[in-house]
């Protein structure tokens, strides 16, 4: 049944019946979005766990994470040891102005030390401004969700599968 | 008694300014209300703090303080004037609107003839503007104003003579009290296509090519700033007022209602207007700009016959009803 103008009638109609349904606008800066589970927002950086192994940086396709680290040489603890060497970050800053939000570094990193946020305020008038140093990086981990939960008939995450101990990223954080 | 006489053109005068400048902004709110909700937005909501009540006012303060710039090329005074022309015919026009029994500031012989006349001119406002502003694409909008015009004055004028005759007289008191709720019916035709003439006059959505935005910028408007756009904007609403109004008055009884037609004369006739200004803007909401093709076709293929049966209609009722 298609007769000529009723198109017209179709229009007015679905308009009409639109404008006597609630609208679908959010009225962003007094109600906040409702952001899916991992929105990458920010990313935050567990300094506890980096060991400056560079990864992060070597894999990132922008290369807007900036790395500098010293080694320090710790003595030996028993008789016959010998003294060994570990990486003490010195600086580590992530220019938000060149970051596209790709999530490589946070995949690459082996110690889980790059979580995603999805914090996404941090607009500033100077572009400096949005090279997060590490300081700032290290708050942003209290943002950091707990990962949602696995889905109920999904597999076990690999790491049981694997035999090691879950980790709890976030909880870690806070303790 | 005749400075009573000054006093009361006076204030019925004043009445007439202050409809122009409150109505057009009350309908250009419910533009941005409806048109918001219809769309499943909700429109501004800042301005004014509720529901951006004073957004218009906002915007206007805001185009007050704009810089008036006049291309290096353009003809300054007929630029200057364009907005002028295009807006104070409808505030000319509005004089003879009759809003209630005895609340007309004008009330002409001619009345009907005076309102198609004098707003029929606001269009050169346009075409002025197209022209003088040395501008492709005001040249082009000013040149699809004109064509557009064409088309669409001749039905205008045949479906507003259809009531005229029905009533006998060109005075649109006289018409109003010729009223009867039986024109609803026959005089539907003439109705619809008086209304979307004065659409197509008007150059509202759908019937928006002359300033179609995503072809030509804003037609003859795109070298305007400030004030005198807002003019331009001020017209365009106006003229919705306008046609709402002589809609009203010619096809759906003016100030009279279902009961208290003579206390509350005008509020039916507030109450229609505004009824029609919805339907202008739902129409703007649900439909897309027509092609020229379309335009021309729609008005000489549709509304010229039905406007000309309408009045043979028309005529042969007088005829055999006396």
């Amino acid at each position: 049944m298609n007769i000529y103008g009723s198109g017209f009638f179709t229009g007015l109609a679905t308009t009409m019946r639109t404008m006597t349904r609630r609208s679908v606008t959010r009225q962003y800066p007094e109600v906040k979005p409702d952001l899916p589970p991992r929105s990458r927002g920010v990313i935050g950086l567990l300094e506890e766990n980096c060991t400056a192994c560079m990864l992060c940086a070597r894999e990132c396709p922008d290369w807007c994470i900036y790395i500098d680290s010293h080694k320090e040489t710790l003595p030996a603890t028993t008789e016959q040891g010998r003294a060994r060497t570990r990486n003490v970050l010195d600086r580590f800053a992530i220019d938000f102005s060149l970051c596209m939000y790709c999530g490589i570094c946070i995949e690459v990193c082996p110690f889980d030390a790059l979580w995603w946020s999805p914090e996404f305020e941090y607009a500033h008038y100077d572009i400096n401004d949005l090279t997060h140093e590490r300081d700032v990086l290290r708050e942003w981990m209290w943002t950091v969700p707990a990962p949602p939960a696995h889905d109920a008939r999904a597999e076990p995450p690999k790491e049981l599968l694997a035999g090691r101990p879950a980790t709890h990223p976030g909880g870690d954080a806070e303790q | 008694m005749i400075h009573s006489d000054v006093v009361e053109v006076a204030a019925k005068l004043a009445l007439v300014v202050a409809a122009f400048l409150i109505l057009p902004l009350l309908i250009g709110q419910m533009e941005h209300k409806a048109m918001a909700h219809m769309q499943a937005r909700l429109g501004p909501m800042y301005a004014g703090a509720f529901h951006g009540w004073a957004q218009l006012i906002a915007d206007g303060v805001k185009f007050v303080q704009k810089e008036f710039v006049v291309p290096t090329s353009a003809d300054r005074t007929i630029f200057s004037l364009a907005p002028a022309i295009a807006m104070l015919p409808y505030l000319l026009a509005l004089i003879v609107i009759p809003v209630g029994a005895t609340l007309v500031a004008v009330d002409l012989d001619l009345g009907l003839f005076f309102a198609l006349a004098v707003m029929s001119v606001s269009v050169l406002g346009s075409i002025m503007a197209g022209w003088s502003s040395a501008n492709k694409y005001s040249l082009l909008g000013g040149m699809r104003t004109a064509a557009q015009l064409m088309a669409y004055e001749l039905p205008l004028v045949l479906a507003a003579a259809s009531p005229a005759m029905a009533a006998g007289t060109l005075r649109l008191t006289g018409i109003v009290e010729a009223w009867t709720p039986w024109w609803l019916v026959w005089q539907a035709p003439a109705a619809v296509v008086f209304f979307t003439a004065g659409l197509a006059e008007l150059a509202r959505p759908p019937f928006d090519m002359p300033v179609a935005d995503s072809e030509i910028l804003m037609g003859p408007f795109t070298e305007y700033t400030g004030l005198r756009f807002a003019f331009f904007l001020l017209a365009e609403y106006a003229g919705v007022v306008l046609l709402c109004a002589l809609t009203t008055v010619l096809f759906l009884g003016g100030w009279r209602g279902p009961a208290f037609s003579h206390a509350l004369g005008p509020v039916w006739t507030l109450l229609k207007v505004f009824v029609l200004a919805f339907v202008v803007i739902w129409l703007r909401v649900s439909n897309p700009r027509l092609r020229a093709d379309q335009l021309q076709r729609l008005a000489w293929q549709w509304l010229v016959p039905i406007a000309l049966a309408q009045l043979a209609l028309t005529g042969f009722v007088r005829v055999v009803t006396g």
